[in-house]
């Protein structure tokens, strides 16, 4: 194999950086730029008489993090975000894989009709589906309710009720990915690799562990690292399902609990603040992902 | 694939259909309540079916608010955004497939990185820099960043598509006499295109759906709104007019289905692509 392309030997070493420009330009502008400036909000008294009154922000240092991590609420959503985003990434990940599992087992039809109708869930903009998903529970007129027979339960009224309702769509709307990922993985191992373990006498569950649980374990962990990433940012759903983060900010999570700080209560440091929080920890995932990437020698 | 028994796949085939009806169920709510008159909407015996199926709540939807006009916004916002980052992410894509330059590796860490950043979290900053250059209440403010952000997936996904197109082809091209831009633009470009296209409905799908920063930009020129506030406007009331926000749920939600439709094969290879590395 070669390990250089044909285009680097004839000459034109600028030609890659020539291509990579507008890239470069625009993530710098509109992405390492107000990362920067967010942390820097951060670190400055900036509130609305700084941003419509001309006063001059003063740079107060960790302050506001100081404030922030003596705040009790702020902890609280740390939690909630954190369980919230873990009992997600389970949901989305077994529905889809022993969805996965199954379309390997039935014929073409049945497959069909469940890679459509998933197609389907995936392709709902998070807004509409967290609209549809409300009217679905609506405590008067939702057929769910209906169903269950319980009349005038309010679904967003409660903390857990109200989370649980989110975790629903957001399952919904995720696990299509993991399924149609995992499913092309499954297909990928070679059928004569399976025929030969059971020519061998292998059972079901070594197969399992000795042949396709190694062979999907790089794409599992990508589809772990990104359910991760996902439900950890969770904003529209919370937004628009629990109007905002809920009743006395029950159901905030610190993606809309950030917005909040900021535009609703002007707080726009302590809404910089947790922005750089949220940046610390999915940095964190991406070092692990990147770690993981790493220790499998794949050159990138 | 592995040999099931008879009655166990019979089994199995069932349920698979039965969980295809409960994951299209949303879907299908979302039609028939914008297709049901008002009185069965709003009905305490919601039924799965209509006899007299009406356009009465997209007429609502279309008259009351600036509808179209938010539609197209919205279409020419996620069009411009789907063009535009495309483009920019195809060069940068061959870029860092085609060629091996110091530091490669760290400009893909970078744009695998780029992907994890919370863009709701740059609404703050990314505020003061649109007011900095006077482009609060344009639909500039709303394509720019999306662009931005649609960029770094959209180079990491492109590259898969990239690198399966093979080194030959491009050797015969310089053999050939072909320069390296038309190499790029009439040969590389429309053998990657079929991807380029399923990379963008990424792209679509996070512009089309974003309220979040025409909320936040768009502050005093309605007229430069975009669907999704729309649909909020139905939705923030006390009592929804929940016909009203099927209606232009639906409206929102069938150009990305048709998108998605589309693109779907490409999808499932393109993502293929994505992960193996």
């Amino acid at each position: 194999m070669k390990t250089t392309a044909p285009v680097s030997r004839r000459g034109g070493r600028w030609t890659p950086w020539l291509y990579l420009t507008p890239a470069l330009v625009v993530l710098a502008a509109l992405l390492a730029y107000p990362i920067y400036q967010l942390g820097l909000i951060s670190l400055l008294e900036y509130t609305q008489a700084q941003v419509s009154g001309g006063e001059t922000a003063t740079f107060e240092g960790f302050a506001n993090y100081t404030e922030l991590f003596g705040d009790q609420q702020f902890w609280s959503v740390l939690l909630a975000t954190v369980v919230f985003a873990t009992l997600c990434v389970t949901g989305t990940l077994t529905v889809g894989c022993s969805l996965a599992v199954l379309l390997t087992r039935i014929r073409t039809l049945p497959r069909l009709a469940l890679m459509m109708a998933a197609l389907g869930a995936w392709a709902t903009p998070a807004i509409t589906g967290s609209t549809v998903w409300m009217f679905l529970f609506d405590a008067d007129f939702g057929p769910v309710n209906k169903l269950l027979g319980l009349d005038d339960y309010s679904w967003t009224y409660g903390r857990y009720s109200a989370f649980f309702l989110v975790f629903l769509e957001i399952v919904w709307c995720s696990f299509p990915f993991v399924m149609v990922t995992m499913y092309a993985g499954i297909r990928a191992i070679p059928g004569e690799v399976l025929e030969a373990a059971s020519l061998d006498g292998a059972s079901a569950v070594r197969t399992w562990r000795s042949i396709m649980a190694p062979m999907l374990r790089p794409i599992l962990i990508v589809v772990t690292i990104q359910s991760i990433i996902w439900d950890f940012k969770v904003f529209t759903q919370i937004y628009v399902m629990t109007d905002g983060g809920g009743i006395a900010g029950q159901n905030l999570v610190l993606n809309v609990y950030a917005y909040q700080k900021a535009f609703s209560s002007s707080q726009y440091s302590l809404g910089s603040a947790i922005g750089v929080v949220m940046l610390v920890i999915l940095l964190g995932v991406t070092l692990v992902y990147l770690r993981l990437l790493r220790r499998r020698g794949e050159e990138l | 694939m592995m040999r099931v028994k008879r009655p166990w796949r019979l089994a199995a085939e069932t349920v698979a259909v039965l969980i295809a009806v409960v994951v299209a169920f949303p879907l299908y709510w979302m039609l028939l309540s914008a297709f049901k008159p008002a009185g069965e909407v709003q009905s305490d015996e919601p039924r799965p079916w209509t006899l007299s199926p009406s356009l009465d709540s997209f007429q609502r939807v279309f008259e009351q608010q600036d509808f179209g006009r938010y539609f197209l916004n919205s279409l020419l916002v996620a069009s411009a955004v789907v063009v535009a980052s495309a483009l920019i992410a195809f060069l940068a894509a061959t870029a860092v497939t085609r060629f091996r330059f110091k530091f490669r590796t760290t400009l893909l860490i970078m744009f695998l990185t780029a992907q994890m950043v919370p863009i709701e979290a740059l609404t703050i900053p990314m505020f003061f820099l649109m007011r900095d250059f006077n482009a609060l209440n344009t639909l500039a403010s709303l394509i720019i960043p999306h662009i931005a952000f649609s960029l770094p997936f959209a180079i990491w996904m492109l590259r898969g598509f990239v690198k399966a197109v093979p080194e030959a082809l491009e050797e015969q091209a310089f053999i050939d006499g072909a320069s390296r831009t038309r190499f790029l633009w009439q040969i590389l470009f429309p053998l990657v295109f079929p991807g380029l296209v399923a990379t963008s409905v990424f792209s679509f799908i996070t512009t089309w759906n974003d309220f979040l920063f025409a909320k936040s930009f768009i502050i005093s020129a309605t007229e430069n709104s975009t669907l999704p506030m729309a649909l909020l406007v139905f939705f923030d009331t006390e009592t929804p007019d929940w016909g009203g926000v099927m209606a232009a749920s639906t409206i929102m939600t069938i150009p990305v289905l048709i998108f998605f439709i589309a693109v779907q094969r490409h999808l499932v290879s393109g993502l293929g692509g994505a992960m193996k590395d």
